[in-house]
């Protein structure tokens, strides 16, 4: 059993953005360039989130999904406003190898077993957004975190399974972007809740986050950005890409802030976990 | 006069399980032209033959003979063309399952599809389905199967990427192409009888050892399709 790690990147129009608690999206760079950086530095699969999740600009997603999947040859999770079956369908066809749906599943749980019945159970990703409740339970989110829904993330992530979904991406709002560790208490209750796997995602700093979410929180996969994101950042020159008409670029010419984060390499990380007792996959053998 | 070597034409069958478009974009990213098809003479006419597959084999076969795939598929194997079961589809070679309940295979291959049973690793008991990377290994007295199979390019010891809770038990060890191991469970992740290449990970989504086996099926299919031609 070797733990995956799958970046996660965050795309609005055709550039990487990155927020806190979804929020304030500042553009880091390109998006084909930190996958190309990830893959080569060993990530076991990806994760593209559209950041906006319109309708509106969908081609552009398209776009980045199909240029990514010619040069990377390892699973891609596409997700972020996919409403339909015919959504999914573009997505994959696209080169996606996954998809992950939240608000539509929360609107109309059968449309996971649906998705499951035309691309199969280990095509359908869950995600889910939670955000702790007073009494310390979880309620499950959508949109970004933006909608309560009612729903006890805990129930749902079972009702997931149960109409098929092959994995579950659980994010915890609250941590999301915050560089302060992932939510451990949230994560092992659904992961020991279920018999498939649970990604964990949201508020990764350092490494130690990482062992600990597997370790005590019993993460099967973990999934994070900010960190390897500006690792990525300290060893390339965006200023080499147009990034002309799109978004918040302050960042890219000014500089600024990063947030509260030691951001490391995956290579760095998984040689960090691998010490501490936690297989990972070691690159591919040298051709 | 020799003829210029034509590109490999193979069928992936759509039978309505699965992200066949994988597969179809590994086969271009090494020249075959790949059409995704349930139609028998397109099936009938290609170079080879992928299936595909994830979810269940009850499903699977349900499926295959509503379309009337079984028999076409048959054919495929008995003409002496490649057929490649992938995940799933290599596990519809098999005679019978036991997943979730009894069902009869395609029956290629003798031997059965059985399931993960509380798999247990270094830390307690593992998840099913195993998804993720897991490695491939020669069997001790089969390398030489490995040197002469799609896998020749493949340095033993490879990662790929697998997701499935079941595996299969073929009643002929030695056509066992590569073993794997899942927690405390040594289980067949590949194999090859004649023009019968089944494989349980997913080679389109193994990074470059799993595109090295697609360069090596590509120059098969197409040695086999040229070879052909000049009898």
């Amino acid at each position: 059993m070797y733990l995956r790690i799958i970046p996660k990147l965050d795309i609005k129009g055709p550039n990487l953005v990155k927020g806190i608690h979804f929020e304030g999206l500042r553009v880091l760079g390109k998006p084909e360039r930190f996958a190309r950086w990830y893959y080569e530095q060993g990530a076991d699969e990806l994760i593209y989130q559209d950041a906006v999740a319109s309708l509106y600009g969908r081609n552009s997603l398209l776009d980045i999904v199909e240029r990514t999947a010619k040069e990377i040859f390892i699973p891609l999770t596409v997700g972020g406003g996919l409403r339909s079956i015919e959504d999914i369908r573009q997505v994959l066809r696209a080169g996606a190898d996954k998809v992950s749906i939240n608000t539509a599943a929360m609107e109309r749980p059968e449309l996971i077993r649906e998705a499951v019945q035309h691309f199969g159970s280990s095509t359908i990703v869950v995600s889910i957004e939670a955000i702790k409740r007073a009494d310390g339970t979880y309620e499950a989110y959508t949109d970004y975190g933006r909608e309560s829904t009612g729903v006890d993330a805990l129930e749902w992530a079972q009702r997931a399974e149960e109409l098929g979904a092959g994995e579950l991406l659980v994010t915890s709002i609250g941590q999301e972007g915050t560089g302060k560790g992932y939510d451990l208490e949230l994560t092992q209750q659904i992961a020991e809740a279920v018999s498939i796997p649970v990604i964990a995602l949201g508020g990764a700093g350092c490494k130690e986050h990482v062992l600990e979410v597997v370790e005590k929180g019993k993460a099967d996969a973990v999934s994070m950005a900010s960190i390897l994101h500006y690792d990525f950042i300290n060893h390339t020159d965006a200023s080499l890409d147009d990034f002309s008409g799109e978004g918040n670029t302050t960042f890219l010419s000014h500089g600024g802030g990063k947030p509260p984060i030691s951001e490391m390499s995956l290579h760095d990380l998984k040689a960090y976990l691998s010490g501490s007792g936690i297989a990972c996959r070691t690159q591919e053998a040298a051709v | 006069m020799t003829k210029k070597p034509e590109k490999a034409r193979v069928a992936i069958v759509d039978y309505a399980l699965g992200n066949l478009y994988s597969v179809q974009a590994a086969c271009a990213r090494v020249g075959m032209e790949a059409i995704i098809t349930s139609d028998h003479a397109t099936i009938d006419n290609a170079d080879a033959v992928f299936l595909p597959g994830v979810g269940a084999f009850g499903n699977a076969m349900e499926n295959l003979h509503r379309l009337d795939l079984v028999e076409p598929l048959k054919a495929v194997a008995a003409e002496g063309k490649t057929l490649i079961g992938i995940c799933l589809g290599m596990q519809l070679f098999m005679s019978e399952s036991y997943e979730f309940g009894h069902h009869k295979g395609l029956d290629l291959v003798a031997g059965e599809t059985v399931p993960f049973e509380n798999p247990r690793g270094p830390n307690g008991r593992l998840k099913v389905p195993q998804v993720g990377w897991n490695t491939i290994h020669p069997l001790e007295d089969s390398t030489a199967a490995w040197q002469e199979s799609p896998l020749e390019l493949v340095v033993p010891g490879s990662f790929m990427y697998f997701v499935h809770s079941f595996y299969v038990q073929p009643s002929a060890p030695k056509i066992w192409l590569s073993k794997s191991k899942y927690g405390d469970v040594t289980y067949c992740s590949g194999l090859q009888r004649d023009n019968l290449i089944g494989f349980q990970y997913h080679p389109e989504r193994s990074g470059l050892a799993g595109a090295k086996i697609y360069r090596k099926l590509a120059e098969m299919i197409v040695k086999r399709k040229n070879g052909g031609d000049e009898q």
